[in-house]
């Protein structure tokens, strides 16, 4: 969904507007639709975020996402972006899906299915979500690049 | 099949289980404890309510081993295809190009089967989910044979620690070493089906997982990337002859929801197991 609506916005073309100013969960969930036509989600743990660096800081600085929950840190390049719009990214536990499916209580829609249920865009209400660790802050301090550099090779 | 693939997805196999609790023993670091208690928590909620342990419910790859006719490749099929819809799994499989979902996990060259014809009067099957997470983390290195036993380890270690936390450590951390570039991958991908508490036979084998692990476990990477003492749940290393000028080593990481499960399906009806006997 990032190649997406980066490619509408250069097309001129329309981009769900609540994309702006939210809040953006890695995700790629399974999500499983009612007889009523609302899809419900059975499993959503974080998915790799290092996958989306090429695009994330373009797409933080273009729609003003506030906070970016994930898994195993972004690039220097997404932090500076983070650091410059008062983003943070925060840590959710890689393959806790069911936990973490608890915490989004209601999936309010959906954009551009066409691009496969991992792919697509999907809009959640979240209570109780987590836990979350602030990995890297609106500062860029990263938990990860200290992870890294203290590292012990033998 | 379709019993099968619920199984692996939905319950932890028990050693992997154990590993983690032993290692929520030790671990120090408050976010690494907080990290595998929400893992145990999760592992204990999807097996309640049947549903997968992970949203990347991988590929599928299976294994057939023992007697077998070759239309069990179709019945594998269409148990992927009832699998995706019923558990449900997430359709993952794409076309490489066009990334065009098909939504069964099906298409060319899929579902993913090892054929092992062998003598006995039983049929296994085994299947390993394989998530992107761990997978895209794979690597495979031609060493040079003067680089030993220390370049093995220097290149495992190497290539788990520059994983970070992109595979979901605490990963198990599957060897290959040689072989042909193509075997020595399998087989690193294969010594994931190898059960945790069970002794590698070869004894220097068995020295070298446990310095890797030792190695990997006082490295400060921690679950999840974000620090502390557990790094990886074990090693399993497997190894066959290579050429005289080659030193193929691979790895292949499996994420803490490292899931496998077998069917042995003999005369009197279908045995399930976890700990797989491969």
């Amino acid at each position: 969904m990032h190649i997406r609506a980066l490619e509408y916005v250069k097309e001129g073309k329309e981009v769900p507007s609540d994309i702006e100013g939210s809040v953006l969960f890695h995700c790629g969930p399974i999500m499983v639709q009612r007889d009523n036509g609302k899809w419900s989600v059975v499993a959503a743990g974080p998915t790799t975020s290092a996958r989306m660096n090429k695009l994330e800081p373009e797409f933080i600085r273009r729609f003003h996402v506030r906070a970016i929950i994930g898994k195993g840190g972004m690039s220097k390049e997404t932090a500076e972006a983070m650091k410059e719009c008062g983003c943070v990214y925060l840590a959710a536990t890689g393959g806790a899906a069911i936990s973490l499916a608890e915490g989004l209580c209601r999936c309010t829609g959906q954009e551009w299915l066409d691009l496969g249920m991992a792919e697509a865009m999907w809009r959640f209400d979240a209570e109780k979500f987590g836990p979350l660790i602030v990995a890297i802050d609106s500062n860029g301090n990263s938990l990860y690049e200290k992870v890294s550099a203290n590292l012990v090779r033998p | 099949m379709y019993n099968l693939l619920r199984l692996a997805n939905t319950k932890l196999p028990e050693d992997i289980g154990w590993a983690m609790e032993a290692a929520s023993g030790w671990e120090q670091n408050q976010i690494a404890y907080t990290q595998l208690g929400a893992i145990m928590d999760n592992v204990k909620k999807a097996e309640h309510i049947g549903s997968p342990m992970c949203q990347d419910t991988g590929i599928p790859v299976f294994y057939v081993r023992g007697r077998f006719d070759s239309s069990i490749g179709k019945d594998i099929a269409k148990a992927v295809e009832r699998a995706t819809k019923d558990i449900p799994l997430r359709p993952n499989t794409v076309d490489p190009i066009t990334r065009e979902n098909c939504g069964l996990n099906l298409g060319p060259g899929m579902p993913i089967i090892h054929y092992i014809p062998t003598d006995d009067d039983f049929t296994q099957i085994t299947v390993l989910p394989k998530g992107a997470g761990s997978e895209n983390m794979t690597r495979l290195a031609m060493l040079n044979p003067a680089d030993g036993i220390e370049g093995i380890k220097r290149f495992v270690i190497d290539s788990v620690l520059d994983a970070g936390g992109r595979p979901c450590p605490p990963t198990v951390v599957g060897v290959g070493i040689g072989g042909t570039s193509d075997v020595c991958v399998s087989m690193a991908k294969e010594a994931l089906l190898v059960p945790l508490d069970e002794d590698n036979p070869d004894k220097d084998l068995s020295k070298l997982e446990e310095e890797i692990f030792v190695a990997l476990n006082g490295s400060g990477l921690g679950p999840m990337g974000l620090g502390g003492s557990t790094t990886c749940l074990g090693v399993r290393i497997k190894k066959c002859a290579c050429h005289t000028a080659s030193l193929p080593v691979a790895v292949n990481i499996g994420c803490w929801a490292t899931r496998r499960a077998s069917a042995k399906i003999t005369a009197n009806g279908v045995e399930y197991s976890q700990g797989v006997k491969f």
